[in-house]
């Protein structure tokens, strides 16, 4: 039984992570927080519901979906943080104004898919299940914890050892240093957006399969959990936000399994909250991510 | 003109109930703190309003009076743990604080959890509701030119310097916290006893956001600014009817368009051509 539900929350963490690890990137790079983010998770996984509605094979409906995802990361930067860039605006104005991003993506999305809730034609979906020693888990499942490490480690050999990565660590680090130096700050930017936004893109396209269900309220419903995750792991650091989406995947399928389902969400806004008051820089810290 | 008011009585209400809330949160932002807990606050002077209301028998002024002292005591206690955050981190701290508070309306016995609480009274009449604001806005107008208003104003252009001329910045922070907590709370009230029932849904992250831009619209911290923020963003959803489901994008584009290319909001615009 244990075991069972420590599965269970292995599968919810990976996906979990995926989406934190976006929210995470562009707040270390750029010390803003991303409301859009969320809008764009969820414009993914409609994007890929519409091309496998439209006889696309899953794996490229993911493909195209992805970089549909990645490219509205770097409309949204242009559009929304760019020019309040050049103009030093500080915190607050890059929040809202990622909020009238989110108002505009969700408004279009309700204009194209409407306010009901969608499912993946059943022919595209594996629902073979797997034994193993006790514990069942389904095929698909295991697909997609595949694919979620698979992204985190491509993700992290890119910001550990490729110029892209270093690039994006020196920006965080210091953006003045860095453009003194010759990185191309707006360029690198670009392509934080890029990554984090097909990252969070594949989130929404994966939890969308796990449940079967693409809503327009699935943004919302992760939204604030992914603030949770990165704050539990440190805001700006990449393996505190894989640490700490495992860490809540696990609370949250333990804790509706022994504790209760009604104040499952309470823990995890109770645990963001204590970290914020006693730890502000979470489990590893923002330093995590120049160093990484 | 009556037949106006009548036909629209129920937007003009909103527009009251929703510059309260946007003026409650400009009190925060004056000090340069970015909490955003105005849902929440509003939330729990709504619940407990409204019980006090149905189980209690109070009346509206009873009623709006306790649920606002209600979430000023919830706003002293928050303030103590969360006055050494700043920034992005103290939003987060009260977006927290914020869900914290949506969970336990769904699951205290008392509020009729996510089904919502019903059978309020309906007696928060527009009336009540514009003589609220007048008397809040005056006193915000008031206040901003007192010397404590001066402090405030300190306090968010620049901590340190304010700190050296005297300025007991932390007891700053917390009188704005308690201060936006009775207004956001006497709009909950209001906003209670003019609906005939709630649901936690209705004082979520989605309320604070809504709260946040009409706020933002405006001009951050100006009352005139929120209450026009208020009055754009109530209204509008409504005047673009025609678009269906594509309503929202107006919203949005509005939003950014004002954060792009009028960074101090309506109210900055006005001030610049006088």
């Amino acid at each position: 039984m244990l075991i069972q539900q420590l599965a269970n929350g292995l599968f919810l963490g990976a996906v979990y992570a995926l989406f934190a690890i976006g929210y995470t990137l562009i707040f270390g790079v750029l010390d803003i927080l991303n409301l859009a983010h969320a809008a764009i998770f969820m414009l993914a996984a409609f994007v890929a519901l519409s091309l496998v509605g439209a006889g696309l094979p899953l794996v490229l409906a993911f493909a195209l979906a992805l970089v549909f995802a990645g490219f509205l990361g770097v409309l949204l930067d242009r559009v929304a943080f760019a020019p309040l860039r050049r103009r030093n605006a500080g915190t607050l104005v890059p929040l809202i104004s990622s909020i009238g991003a989110a108002i505009i993506m969700q408004g279009v999305a309700r204009g194209i898919w409407g306010p009901d809730e969608h499912r993946f034609p059943s022919s595209a979906l594996s629902t073979s299940e797997i034994h193993l020693g006790g514990v069942t888990v389904g095929a698909l499942d295991l697909l997609i914890l595949a694919i979620a490490l698979a992204m985190m480690g491509v993700l992290s050999y890119v910001l550990r050892s490729t110029p892209l990565g270093r690039a994006i660590r020196a920006v965080a680090a210091d953006r003045v240093a860095a453009a003194i130096l010759g990185v191309d700050i707006e360029r690198t930017i670009a392509l934080t957006f890029f990554i984090a936004s097909a990252l969070g893109g594949a989130a929404g396209i994966l939890i969308g399969l796990q449940y079967n269900s693409v809503s327009l309220e699935m943004g919302s419903r992760i939204e604030l959990k992914g603030l949770a995750i990165i704050i539990l792991g440190g805001m700006g650091s990449v393996t505190g936000a894989v640490i700490g989406a495992f860490i809540l995947g696990a609370v949250e399928t333990l804790s509706i399994a022994y504790i209760s389902s009604s104040y499952r969400d309470a823990i995890a806004f109770g645990v963001m909250f204590l970290i914020l008051v006693l730890r502000p820089t979470g489990l590893l810290g923002k330093r995590a991510l120049r160093a990484a | 003109m009556i037949e106006f008011l009548s036909q629209h009585s129920k937007l003009i209400d909103q527009v009251g109930i929703n510059a309260l809330l946007a003026l409650s949160l400009s009190i925060s932002l004056r000090a340069g703190s970015l909490a955003l807990a105005q849902a929440a606050f509003m939330g729990i002077a709504a619940y407990v309003s409204s019980v006090g209301a149905v189980r209690l028998g109070w009346n509206l002024m009873a009623a709006a009076l306790l649920g606002a002292l209600a979430a000023a005591l919830v706003a002293a206690v928050l303030a103590l743990p969360i006055g050494k955050l700043r920034g992005v981190f103290l939003a987060i701290a009260t977006i927290g604080f914020g869900e914290i508070a949506r969970i336990v309306e769904i699951n205290w016995p008392i509020t009729g959890g996510a089904e919502g609480f019903s059978g309020i009274p309906n007696d928060a009449s527009t009336i009540w509701i514009y003589a609220t604001l007048t008397v809040v806005g005056v006193a915000l107008y008031l206040f901003g030119r007192s010397k404590l208003g001066l402090a405030v104003s300190a306090t968010r252009e620049d901590e340190n310097a304010a700190r050296g001329v005297g300025i007991d910045v932390a007891a700053v922070r917390m009188g704005t916290l308690i201060a936006g907590a009775i207004v956001a709370g006497l709009a909950g009230a209001l906003y209670a006893h003019s609906n005939f029932f709630i649901t936690p849904g209705d004082f979520g992250f989605g309320r604070m956001e809504q709260i946040l831009v009409m706020c933002v619209i405006g001009g951050v911290t100006s009352s005139a600014g929120a209450i026009l923020g208020a009055l754009l963003m109530t209204v509008l959803p409504e005047l673009v009817r025609f678009l269906h489901d594509y309503r929202e994008v107006s919203s949005g584009a509005i939003l950014l368009g004002i954060i792009l290319f009028a960074p101090s909001g309506i109210a900055g615009l006005w001030q610049r051509r006088t």
